[in-house]
């Protein structure tokens, strides 16, 4: 958050279009900026998305660049037809009369019992709109980059925070850098295994490719930064050199992200593969209360330690899995 | 309303600006008279929403703005524009899907934007606009222009949830915004008496605090007068105001060429509101005073029949734009 927060404070310090407007903003995230940019750019909304999501969609038509704070990622969709059928269309319909200069600040937050109106993913979602640029950082250097780069870009940005984050530190320098839209980023190097992965996932395939190194796999973590522009090019390298996908990703799997990084890499990706591609992702269910039954829904490093295992022994890609096999290793994102 | 004066030397506005409101309003109509002709010939692909008999209160709030005024507005969409001075030759070539339309013909009829005179769209989505119409009036306020927003929209935009949402928001910010509800009565089919749960959708002016008008919608001076006392409250800071000018589409809610329209209105009604035909009414005002002559009249409205003849072939002419286009304007 405090990656964040420099980022839009340095952006409003050089460029006096940027402002920011959300719920609570003055008392919480941006309490500290309040006295050097003052209410009207540190704005507090009512509870309104539809309205202030649309007025930031307006200020950027009229020479603005607001940071628009959505505060949980549900509340997003009462701002739909604003931000699918305003925000993301405007350039395109009018022939590029405009540009949509604005950034969605969103937090994804989830394993905490939050439940289901505010624990969704919906980067895949929303990935379904042409006219948006999704971006989903996760180290804090990334997090002030990709949103300095989010503010600059001129185009509509949904900027997602994995709140599965919060605890990652890491060095931000202060001052002025960026970090490009639509790069990927080889987390780890490995030739044995590439893992794609977004968000949370990325930390916790890490921590599985640290397990898997003493066992004498090599797993390489691509971290994708960004869903829209998709980095296919950084998928298909890792992929040319290890030949093993696996792609972890923390929202529901059907129509996910993951299933657009399987379906490139099976259209266009390197071939002939070791085993066919696998992904792990959360079960096609909304998020259930109870910590024990939530803590079924997600990727953890257990689950991608074993799915990577298991990519890492499977045999020539095509052959069917032997019924014990399946017995033994099942499928790893049902539900039972 | 406004008091009409036939003192040349009283109140009331230069006869200039007079024959340009009643310029803007023939080009509406006529550029609408074409538009169902070429959509009847199957000549204009997809939806068409005219505006026949909104002319004044389309021409009398725009003419209250200035050029760079923000202006909004809905899926009833070619009027807008043309009352806030835009060319009539890349509107024409839009609605017929050209290249050289104003949206190059990405937008279509629906979705017509010319920002060169401050119309930032038209939206196909009822009340969608609201909000963004709102944020431009908030642009204007952060950058500290004088600028104001003129926010069209229809009685059944009225009952949307970011009807509410963008009249608080205009409200609490005192947001120099000007929300123009043009009642004709109907949303599609359906009597506003039976979708709302005020009288008028000024009444809910109250619910945040604002001014609410009602004014006759067939009366270009009334609008007129209505609006230049909302912007000038936009302009001075004391916030946003909503308008309701009552007013008649003469046509069905579509174009629906040949299929017959539904029936929920007497041919009584239409009949009647035909008699208050805004630029018959506007005409007869300005020759009964003498601040226009027959021979006036008569080139003005040559003129226009001239310039929308030449937007007509103009459009028809244009190529479409080249398949290349189609990956164009994306992103910036």
């Amino acid at each position: 958050m405090e990656a964040v927060v420099q980022a839009v404070c340095e952006e409003m310090r050089i460029d006096p279009r940027v402002f920011v407007m959300g719920q609570d903003v003055q008392c919480f995230s941006y309490a500290d900026a309040l006295g050097e940019f003052g209410p009207e750019r540190i704005r507090n909304t009512p509870i309104s998305e539809a309205g202030f999501i649309g007025a930031g969609i307006g200020a950027a038509l009229t020479g603005m660049r607001p940071v628009v704070e959505v505060a949980y990622s549900t509340f997003l969709y009462s701002a739909m037809d604003q931000i699918v059928s305003q925000a993301a269309k405007s350039r395109y319909m009018f022939g590029g009369q405009t540009g949509v200069p604005v950034v969605f600040r969103a937090t994804v937050e989830y394993g905490t019992s939050a439940a289901a109106h505010h624990s969704d993913r919906p980067w895949g979602l929303f990935a379904q709109v042409p006219g948006l640029k999704i971006i989903v950082p996760t180290t804090p250097y990334e997090a002030k980059g990709l949103l300095k780069s989010g503010i600059r870009d001129g185009n509509p940005i949904l900027y997602f925070d994995d709140t599965t984050l919060v605890e990652e530190r890491g060095d931000v320098p202060i001052g002025d850098y960026t970090v490009p839209i639509g790069l990927a980023d080889i987390k780890r190097s490995g030739c044995d295994l590439t893992i794609v992965a977004i968000g949370g996932a990325v930390r916790h395939s890490l921590a599985a490719a640290h397990r898997l190194e003493a066992e004498g796999i090599e797993v390489e973590v691509v971290d994708l930064r960004c869903v829209v522009p998709l980095d296919r090019r950084t998928i298909f390298a890792s992929v040319e050199k290890t030949r093993r996908l696996l792609v972890v990703d923390p929202a529901p799997r059907t129509c996910s992200v993951a299933a657009e990084v399987v379906a490139t890499v099976a259209e266009d990706g390197p071939m002939p593969l070791k085993a066919p591609v696998m992904r792990l992702a959360a079960p096609d269910i909304p998020v259930p209360f109870s910590p024990g039954l939530e803590g079924m829904m997600y990727p953890t490093v257990d689950s991608i330690t074993a799915a990577a295992r298991k990519q890492c022994t499977r045999q020539v890609y095509g052959r069917e899995m032997l019924s014990s096999e399946r017995a033994t290793f099942g499928t790893m994102s049902e539900p039972r | 309303m406004a008091k009409w004066s036939d003192d040349e030397e009283g109140g009331g506005l230069p006869k200039e600006n007079l024959h340009e409101m009643l310029r803007r309003m023939l080009r509406i109509r006529v550029f609408e008279d074409r538009a169902v002709d070429l959509h009847l010939a199957s000549r204009m692909p997809g939806f068409v929403h005219i505006a026949i008999g909104q002319e004044a209160e389309i021409v009398g709030a725009c003419m209250a703005l200035r050029t760079d005024d923000y202006m909004t507005g809905n899926h009833r969409s070619h009027g807008h524009p043309i009352g806030k001075g835009a060319e009539l030759a890349p509107l024409m070539a839009e609605l017929l899907g050209k290249k050289a339309g104003v949206c190059r013909g990405k937008g279509g009829s629906m979705h017509l934007a010319a920002f060169s005179v401050g119309s930032l769209g038209e939206s196909g989505v009822v009340g969608s606009m609201m909000p963004v119409a709102t944020g431009a009036a908030l642009s204007a306020r952060l950058r500290g222009t004088s600028q104001v927003c003129l926010c069209f929209f229809g009685d059944g935009a009225a009952n949307c949830g970011p009807f509410h949402e963008s009249l608080n928001l205009a409200a609490i910010w005192k947001l120099p915004v000007i929300f123009l509800c043009e009642n004709n009565g109907y949303a599609i089919t359906t009597p506003q008496v039976q979708t709302t749960a005020v009288a008028h959708i000024a009444d809910r002016a109250a619910s945040y605090e604002i001014p609410g008008a009602i004014v006759d919608g067939q009366d270009v001076l009334a609008v007129y007068e209505v609006v230049s006392q909302a912007v000038r409250r936009a302009r001075a800071g004391h916030g946003p105001t909503l308008v309701e000018a009552k007013t008649y589409r003469y046509r069905e809610h579509w174009e629906m060429g040949a299929t017959k329209p539904p029936l929920y209105r007497s041919d009584e009604e239409i009949a009647s509101w035909r008699t208050k035909d805004p630029i018959e009414m506007f005409s007869r005002t300005l020759l009964n005073t003498r601040q226009l002559t027959e021979h006036e009249f008569a080139a003005i409205k040559l003129a226009v029949e001239i310039e929308v003849d030449a937007a007509v072939a103009f459009a028809e002419q244009s190529p479409f734009p080249e398949l290349s286009t189609l990956f164009e304007d994306v992103f910036v």
